[in-house]
């Protein structure tokens, strides 16, 4: 997947648009991640300054969501679900030999609602369902 | 010629894209549409051509099945190994009780004017003849309760709202699904995703509300691009706006995306998350009806909810408890999972038995070995042994039987799995997901995890078991909200249910 290197103006840009929003802190922070595909750390005081809040309340959001990270992404996304349905058709090989072969590209997830056709695995944003390794890596974007 | 493709993404993840292009590009002078799922996730990817006599279906199609499809003049539905027939006679769908799901996978989600013409807006037209206290009184008398999982009388909960006097309200619809098993929201967002907005508008017109929200997922993202779309073509055809179909109400719906946390479900933790903080827990009261987003007060529904509520004005209360048995009225729309033949949506009144939705619908276990336990309403469910398969469908006798129904997600497991792992797997997802407020929660899940940890390694068994369920109890009865209370629910019938996984032999 294709992002934007980190820039602080068109950072800027994209928070000027949740200026009318109520309680945008999140929503900046999925932005950001859409935007650069991460929050980098600069993100945090640019955020608390725009939307007059503290630091510490812009940091504490960061840390608190599964899905976002503050390091830029690898090559490939790859999340495979782990929840109870894809584990009663083996998911937890399959998570094993992903990520003996795909190594830190692989992320633990847990249910994208494909819970009849499992395991499933989400791969550069495309849902792949009686997930194999070998469709993973065919699904490489 | 109208030929249907589910677009929906459990279709998609197997294919459906891929079936729909080589279809195009064999023909491109038909008119494919990107219809929901009719549900049948097994027969996916399941195209359809309408002919005189109906909807002839032919499944489960691959890509590499479409050129002997034309080959057999499928647009005629001429004979192939992959002919369903009408898809109406079905049996496994002709069977269910379809009420909330009767739209999805016949309409075409994107497409207002075939919303109309399968009785869309017929529910919404209603309650604007009516009295607000009318519109209230009528959800009432349906007797239903809210399908996210705490049944929670949904007339009571909107009157609540309706007589606080805030000029400010909000409906918030939780869409975010997050229980492993579970995906009736996700179908029904993307494959008939003006119900739920048509439900809303209602909610909204019966408690003076006048903005919307529903909190969808991440990890949905074509769901949110059907709820999106729908979303606009309502706007401009004032379904949603300020002269809701030409009358002088006014209501609009944004989505708010989820952030990856399970916990965001519970619902003040998602009003918290909806107002751009960290998804921590609230203590009740006050009530979010009272007080809810932003301190305002605020009804919040889950989808099935919501998107029941237009057939109840359309149809009248007494057409939907006619469904149902004792205080668990209408229809619950079960959806089976894992290790499962037949996988798929199952709406059916309250009262069908697990047996009959395990065998009669899903054929029993995919991998074919012998059916060992079933997982019934999310990780935060029982486990379900085959001694128990003749337990009714409903609130009531779920709770009897040491479980819940949850949001109605079914997981089968065959012999392979060990319910010790299932054990650990709930506390260890409970760490995991904890928001940390309360200490039983955020400390007892690890504490649970290590404990289920020496039980399978044979250390001290006996005395870990006891330590196990006293911990469960201090969970139960101490933690803040569901997350924590009810993850001993999976841990204690896992022992209760299975005791020979809980012995510390080497297995």
């Amino acid at each position: 997947m294709k992002f934007t290197p980190w820039s602080q103006d068109v950072a800027l840009a994209l928070l000027a648009t949740l200026r009318e929003e109520k309680g945008p802190v999140l929503m900046a922070l999925q932005l950001m991640q859409k935007e650069f595909g991460y929050v980098d750390p600069a993100c945090v005081g640019l955020i608390a300054h725009f939307f007059n809040k503290s630091r510490a309340d812009v940091h504490g959001v960061l840390t608190f969501y599964h899905d976002l990270r503050t390091t830029p992404p690898l090559e490939h996304q790859i999340s495979i679900c782990v929840a109870e349905a894809c584990q009663a058709v083996g998911v937890r090989t399959l998570a094993k030999e992903a990520k003996a072969r795909f190594g830190d590209m692989v992320n633990d997830s847990f249910c994208f609602g494909n819970c009849a056709l499992g395991p499933t695995a989400m791969v550069d944003g495309k849902l792949i369902g009686r997930a194999t390794v070998g469709k993973i890596e065919s699904a490489f974007q | 010629m109208r030929v249907f493709v589910p677009g929906d993404s459990a279709a998609t993840s197997i294919g459906a894209d891929e079936v729909a292009q080589a279809i195009a590009l064999h023909d491109p002078s038909l008119e494919i549409v990107r219809n929901g799922s009719r549900g049948a996730l097994w027969l996916e990817t399941l195209v359809e051509v309408e002919t005189p006599t109906g909807r002839i279906g032919y499944g489960p199609v691959t890509p590499d099945d479409v050129e002997s499809l034309f080959d057999a003049d499928f647009l005629k539905a001429g004979a192939h190994p992959l002919l369903l027939g009408k898809i109406d006679a079905i049996e496994w769908l002709a069977s269910q009780d379809r009420i909330t799901f009767a739209r999805v996978g016949i309409v075409d989600p994107s497409s207002l004017i075939d919303y109309e013409a399968h009785g869309g807006l017929v529910g919404l037209r209603k309650a604007l003849l009516l009295t607000r206290e009318e519109i209230i009184d009528e959800v009432t008398e349906s007797g239903l309760r809210g399908r996210g999982g705490a049944g929670f009388p949904v007339g009571l909960k909107w009157r609540t709202v309706s007589q606080t006097i805030n000029a400010e309200k909000y409906i918030c619809c939780n869409a975010d699904e997050g229980d492993s098993g579970t995906f009736a929201d996700r179908m029904l967002i993307e494959g008939d995703p003006f119900t739920l907005i048509e439900g809303m508008v209602i909610a909204a017109i019966a408690v003076g509300a006048t903005k919307g929200i529903v909190y969808l997922r991440s990890e949905y993202p074509h769901a949110i691009s059907a709820l999106q779309r729908a979303i606009n073509v309502a706007r401009a055809n004032s379904v949603l706006g300020s002269q809701i179909l030409g009358t002088s109400y006014e209501f609009d719906i944004q989505i708010r995306i989820g952030a990856g946390s399970y916990v965001c479900g519970e619902e003040t933790a998602m009003l918290e998350s909806i107002e751009g903080k960290r998804g921590v827990v609230r203590a009740k009261p006050p009530v979010p009806a009272i007080e809810g987003l932003f301190g305002l007060p605020t009804v919040i529904n889950n989808v099935l909810t919501l998107s029941t509520v237009p057939m109840i004005l359309a149809e009248g209360a007494k057409t939907y408890k006619a469904f149902g048995v004792g205080r668990s009225l209408g229809t619950q729309v079960f959806q089976l999972a894992g290790n499962v033949a037949r996988g798929g949506i199952v709406e059916k009144a309250f009262g069908v038995t697990l047996n009959e939705l395990v065998h009669t619908y899903g054929a029993g276990t995919l991998s074919g070995r012998p059916l060992r336990a079933v997982q019934i309403g999310g990780p935060l469910g029982s486990y379900f042994s085959t001694a128990q398969l003749e337990t009714s469908m409903d609130y009531e006798s779920l709770l009897t039987a040491g479980g819940m129904l949850g949001h109605g997600g079914i997981v089968i497991f065959d012999e392979s799995v060990d319910l010790a792992e299932q054990a650990k797997f709930a506390m260890e997802f409970c760490a995991f997901e904890s928001c940390g407020k309360c200490t039983p929660c955020r400390i007892g899940s690890t504490r649970g995890a290590e404990t289920i940890d020496l039980i399978i390694r044979g250390v001290k068994v006996d005395e870990n078991k006891k330590l196990l369920l006293d911990l469960c109890e201090v969970m139960t009865d101490g933690s803040l909200c569901a997350m924590g209370a009810l993850t001993p629910l999976p841990v204690k019938s896992a022992m209760i249910n299975f005791p020979e996984d809980f012995t510390g032999a080497p297995k």
